[in-house]
């Protein structure tokens, strides 16, 4: 199990358990975490996981692939930490993880 | 109305579950009428996800979304479906027993018998990029999808992505535009190739500007756009100029005009049974994604299933006091003759 905190665009912090080899996004989907979307159901074929790494994650967590770069231009207000939450597999070695989730994945 | 068309059967959405419902209507001699607001059939399987594969179809351990569509209309050509593409059914009302009449936003108007909606997910719309007050704009200076090129002779337009939409309309708005700015987050395009070549093009002839950043305000006066407030990559803000915003950032679903007309709706889904998948309202149907009932998995393999029953209650609305007799296609010569193979 991995703990997962999303930080939604209200400051209000919710905490799941992630099990390995799922993804971010799909620990979210199942715990209702509002502001993830998921349109596409996990294909890195909609922008609509957007969130964004906490600081002190950014290294950890690794650098988004090519097919999720292109995807991220049909997301609102990418930053460097930005991410497609269906892209990161959930290890131990994001045990902890913080990521911030925007106000609408619109 | 001279122009109404009349049919059996109207279908709302091409994708994987409408498209097999046009199957098993046509094999109880039911002709159908398929209406989506995409340009093309196939649904999500054709916006999300052509070319990736799916592996839960039966008896096809592999196949993409593209190829699964192919199919579906393959199987569905016998019975000569007529597609309308390109328009969102706006209204739906029933004016009797085994009488509806729909309405496009395209100004097609249908007169069926039984209504299947397959709307999956709702409609897919441009997605509105969330930038403070872009609605005071929005149909004056401000345009997610282009109906009428010549509307924008001579204007001065900033259109912003990096998919084939945003290029497609910079290479084709730029001979006609005042001025043209293409505006992008990165010097990457996800667009086709030779898009992208003529552009940059473009851009090398003078004819328009190339710049990065992201949109972050908009200023203007009553709805007319003057100028765009953007940040650059590397942090610096900087305004572009423009009195026409066209930001094209895909497509997303919304459950639409679905919403009106008159359903039991329980959380964006419509509540059937599981006998006849009938909406609340006798003679409309409700199958695939769009549905719900206790135990519904969104799974393409549960939508054909449900297609399959709502066609027979379908035949005993439209063919009242006739018996329907249960064939199978592979020994069955009537409907062999249907499927034109025998």
């Amino acid at each position: 199990m991995a703990k997962i905190t999303f930080i939604l665009h209200n400051g209000v912090e919710q905490t799941v358990d992630g099990i390995p080899g799922m993804s971010v996004m799909e620990a979210a989907v199942k715990n209702m975490v509002p502001g993830i979307d998921a349109d596409c159901g996990g294909a890195c074929a909609c922008a609509t996981c957007h969130v964004y790494l906490q600081p002190e994650w950014q290294d950890k967590v690794g650098k988004r692939a090519a097919m999720e770069e292109d995807m991220l231009d049909f997301a609102f207000d990418v930053q460097d930490s930005s991410r497609l939450s269906c892209q990161i597999k959930i290890s131990d070695a994001i045990n902890g993880l913080r990521v911030r989730v925007p106000a609408k994945q619109f | 109305m001279s122009d109404e068309i009349k049919t059996d059967a109207v279908i709302i959405g091409a994708g994987p579950c409408g498209l097999f419902a046009i199957f098993e209507l046509g094999l109880l001699d039911i002709k159908c009428h398929v209406i989506d607001i995409l340009d093309r059939a196939g649904g999500q399987c054709a916006e999300l996800y052509p070319e990736k594969p799916i592996y839960d179809i039966p008896a096809l351990p592999i196949v993409t979304g593209a190829e699964l569509t192919g199919r579906l209309m393959e199987q569905a050509k016998p019975f000569h479906p007529q597609y309308h593409f390109n328009q969102m059914v706006t209204e739906l009302v029933k004016h009797g027993d085994n009488d509806f009449e729909l309405k496009t936003d395209g100004g097609l108007v249908f007169r069926s018998k039984i209504v299947v909606i397959a709307a999956g997910g709702g409609s897919f719309q441009p997605k509105k990029p969330p930038i403070p007050g872009i609605d005071a704009y929005e149909g004056t200076s401000v345009f997610y999808s282009i109906k009428k090129m010549e509307a924008f002779r001579g204007r001065d337009i900033l259109i912003v992505g990096g998919g084939d939409s945003a290029l497609d309309w910079v290479n084709n708005l730029t001979p006609i535009a005042g001025s043209m700015t293409l505006l992008h987050r990165r010097d990457e395009f996800r667009a086709a190739p030779d898009s992208v070549n003529k552009m940059r093009e473009l851009v090398a002839q003078g004819k328009m500007q190339l710049k990065l950043g992201q949109v972050t305000g908009l200023t203007g006066e009553g709805g007319n756009l003057q100028s765009v407030q953007v940040k650059g990559n590397d942090g610096a803000a900087y305004e572009i100029k423009a009195n026409t915003l066209l930001p094209f950032f895909g497509l997303t679903m919304k459950l639409g005009p679905v919403a009106n007309w008159g359903l039991n709706l329980d959380q964006n889904v419509i509540p059937v049974d599981t006998e006849k998948f009938e909406t609340s309202t006798p003679g409309i149907f409700a199958i695939g994604d769009i549905n719900h009932y206790p135990g519904k998995l969104k799974l393409i393999l549960s939508g054909f299933h449900e297609a399959a029953l709502l066609a027979q209650q379908a035949f005993r609305y439209i063919n009242p006091g006739e018996r329907l007799l249960f064939q199978y296609t592979t020994s069955s010569s009537s409907l062999q003759k249907k499927l034109g193979v025998n």
